[in-house]
């Protein structure tokens, strides 16, 4: 079981490197340049400015250069916001999307199991119905949507809610970012649900144990809800990554300054670092997360072994 | 003998009526089936109408979608309206446009990536997922190690560095949101063909001396046909979100051309004063998610053969 979890988390390795080689010379190899501005730059000023970010060195040098200070940590000066390092950039910014995508993750999770469980238990009632009519919603009505109609609602109407901004992470700050993010995963979540738990209280064990007079409570939480969760465990890690690429549109409409906010502004300023920056923090999260769920499932499934 | 005649005559006929029952093939069963489902159907018959009226709705309408209409120009909340009388049946966006004809426009645009998109990711995965499982082993090995190094990257990022860097350019957009979308595909497809390679009609093949690539291409690619075309359909819904996600960010098509994402963003921050300029595109889009959500679970339960 160790040796499973350090050979799942070394293998994680040469895909980091992949990604880091890829984005960098994606970045690299594209038209512009983050010194085209409108006015012209003296070309002293230019070559100065080269020179700071290694930009005068063949690509080969810059790339080994990048890599060498990743590995201390270090992801180097903004290109925009020169006075920054990308580390305080993102210091300042992935705590405020880490706790967004935190408190949405535990909101999907948690509520479309519910809803999943218990639109599986009463099949095809009023119920079920309402789960799943809720369910096909949520998942075509985009977040971008559900963002501004939040607004709307909760604070253009009702005065319930401040519009946007984040105020340290006070949770009148926080209600409609997670509203608009969990929403399509809820839904899913709840489908995937509904539709292995409906198969698992039809195998042969639920038969058995309801044979053998369990109470109900006692069968759906001690025995039909592991084997129930494997498909839900197992859409987790597209999960996630979701969750990630979804702060994009909440921090543009809510303002909540995450590091959604930080991406779109570093690739449309080609600020090179910040967008490598981001990338990387991004794709360690997922490839982690992804081992995570892997390692998670050998817990739950007795028919995997190591 | 008369009698004995009369069974021959009988036996006879009934022979040739035994003749006329024709069998069925595995897509007219799964048509048979497909048509009993009412919801798949009335998808269908949906998203038939909602294509026509993108390609021809723009007739309609004595607007064409970059026209800026002056008149209403200098009070879109009122002028703007949705009216028969003044020819904006859904009324006009911020800068007077007719959102009629724009929504339709939008849908053709929407529709195109969404089924060019899913057109792509079908292709590279289904060659990519049957090429693995086919030659097994080592390369097998390596196909699917490829495949979960791309799919721990952060894809989205991709596309929008793309989109940022290489200019708004439809194609580009179809062809970078299908080569991102083709990594389940091809799992699917390689799991489907595991399962046939050992089939017998594959041995003769191979006996014959049939080449790998035509083995893969006519004996593996048909059998697997009809779980592609139902991820292909699953897929569709898919891509149209992507491409709004990205037209959301102002990195999709490019003005005056639009899609459903560019008008909802659009519409979005103006539902308080001017609500159809959402309502209208919005409307169009979900009701186009649902009925390819509610047509790829029709398909699936016509052609997936583990239901059956």
């Amino acid at each position: 079981m160790f040796r499973f979890i350090v050979k799942r988390l070394l293998e994680a390795i040469p895909t980091l490197w992949a990604l880091v080689t890829l984005s960098f010379f994606l970045m690299r190899f594209s038209p512009g340049s983050p010194f085209t501005s409108e006015r012209g730059i003296p070309a002293a000023v230019l070559a100065n400015l080269q020179a700071k970010y290694h930009m005068n060195e063949p690509l080969m040098n810059q790339y080994f250069h990048y890599l060498w200070d990743l590995l201390h940590g270090n992801l180097g000066y903004s290109f925009r916001f020169s006075d920054y390092t990308i580390n305080q950039l993102i210091a300042q910014s992935f705590p405020i999307s880490a706790e967004i995508g935190f408190w949405s993750f535990l909101v999907a999770v948690s509520l479309g199991v519910i809803c999943g469980v218990f639109a599986a238990l009463r099949q095809n009632s009023l119920l079920d119905y309402g789960v799943m009519t809720f369910a096909n919603i949520g998942m075509v009505l985009p977040n971008f949507v559900i963002a501004p109609l939040c607004i709307l609602f909760f604070s253009i109407k009702h005065h319930w809610l401040p519009a946007g901004g984040w105020n340290g992470g006070a949770w009148q700050y926080l209600i409609m970012p997670v509203i608009a993010m969990s929403t399509s995963y809820i839904a899913q979540i709840a489908r995937i649900t509904r539709g292995s738990m409906i198969e698992t209280m039809h195998s042969h064990f639920i038969r058995t144990a309801r044979a053998k007079g369990l109470p109900k409570a006692r069968i759906v939480i001690q025995h039909a809800l592991r084997p129930a969760m494997l498909p839900v465990v197992s859409y987790l890690g597209p999960a996630f990554v979701g969750i990630v690429t979804g702060s994009v549109v909440v921090d543009q409409f809510f303002g909540t300054g995450g590091i959604g906010q930080n991406f779109v502004n570093g690739a449309l300023n080609r600020d090179y670092s910040l967008v490598m920056g981001v990338t990387i923090l991004i794709g360690t999260l997922t490839i982690l997360f992804n081992a995570i769920v892997d390692i998670l499932y050998v817990f739950i499934d007795p028919k995997i072994r190591y | 003998m008369i009698t004995n005649k009369d069974k021959v005559a009988a036996v006879e006929k009934f022979a040739e009526q035994v003749v006329e029952v024709e069998g069925r093939s595995l897509w007219q069963d799964a048509r048979r089936r497909f048509f009993t489902n009412k919801a798949a159907v009335i998808s269908l018959i949906i998203l038939i109408i909602i294509a026509a009226l993108s390609i021809f709705g723009p007739l309609l309408s004595r607007w064409n979608y970059a026209d800026i209409d002056w008149s209403a120009l200098s009070d879109i909340s009122t002028l703007g309206r949705p009216s028969i009388a003044n020819g904006h049946y859904f009324g006009t966006d911020p800068l007077g446009r007719d959102i009629f004809v724009r929504t339709m426009q939008g849908g053709q645009i929407s529709l195109m990536v969404g089924i060019l998109g899913s057109f792509v990711a079908v292709i590279i995965g289904t060659l990519y997922g049957a090429t693995s499982g086919y030659l097994g082993g080592k390369v097998d090995s390596v196909m699917m190690r490829f495949l979960e190094i791309l799919n721990s990257f952060p894809f989205m990022f991709f596309v929008i560095i793309l989109m940022t860097v290489f200019g708004r350019n439809i194609l580009l957009i179809f062809v970078a949101i299908g080569a991102v979308s083709w990594l389940d595909m091809a799992r699917i497809v390689r799991g489907q063909t595991l399962s046939l390679k050992n089939k017998e009609y594959i041995e003769a093949a191979y006996a014959c001396g049939v080449s790998t690539p035509k083995i893969i291409i006519r004996h593996i690619v048909p059998n697997v046909l009809g779980v592609v075309i139902v991820y292909a359909t699953l897929l569709v819904p898919n891509m149209i979100l992507l491409e709004s996600f990205i037209s959301f960010l102002g990195l999709g098509v490019q003005e005056p051309m639009t899609s459903w994402g560019a008008l909802i963003s659009e519409g979005a921050p103006n539902m308080d004063v001017a609500v159809w300029q959402l309502a209208w595109p919005l409307g169009f889009l979900v009701v186009t998610l649902f009925c390819f959500n509610f047509l790829g679970d029709g398909l699936r339960d016509a052609l997936d053969p583990k239901d059956r």
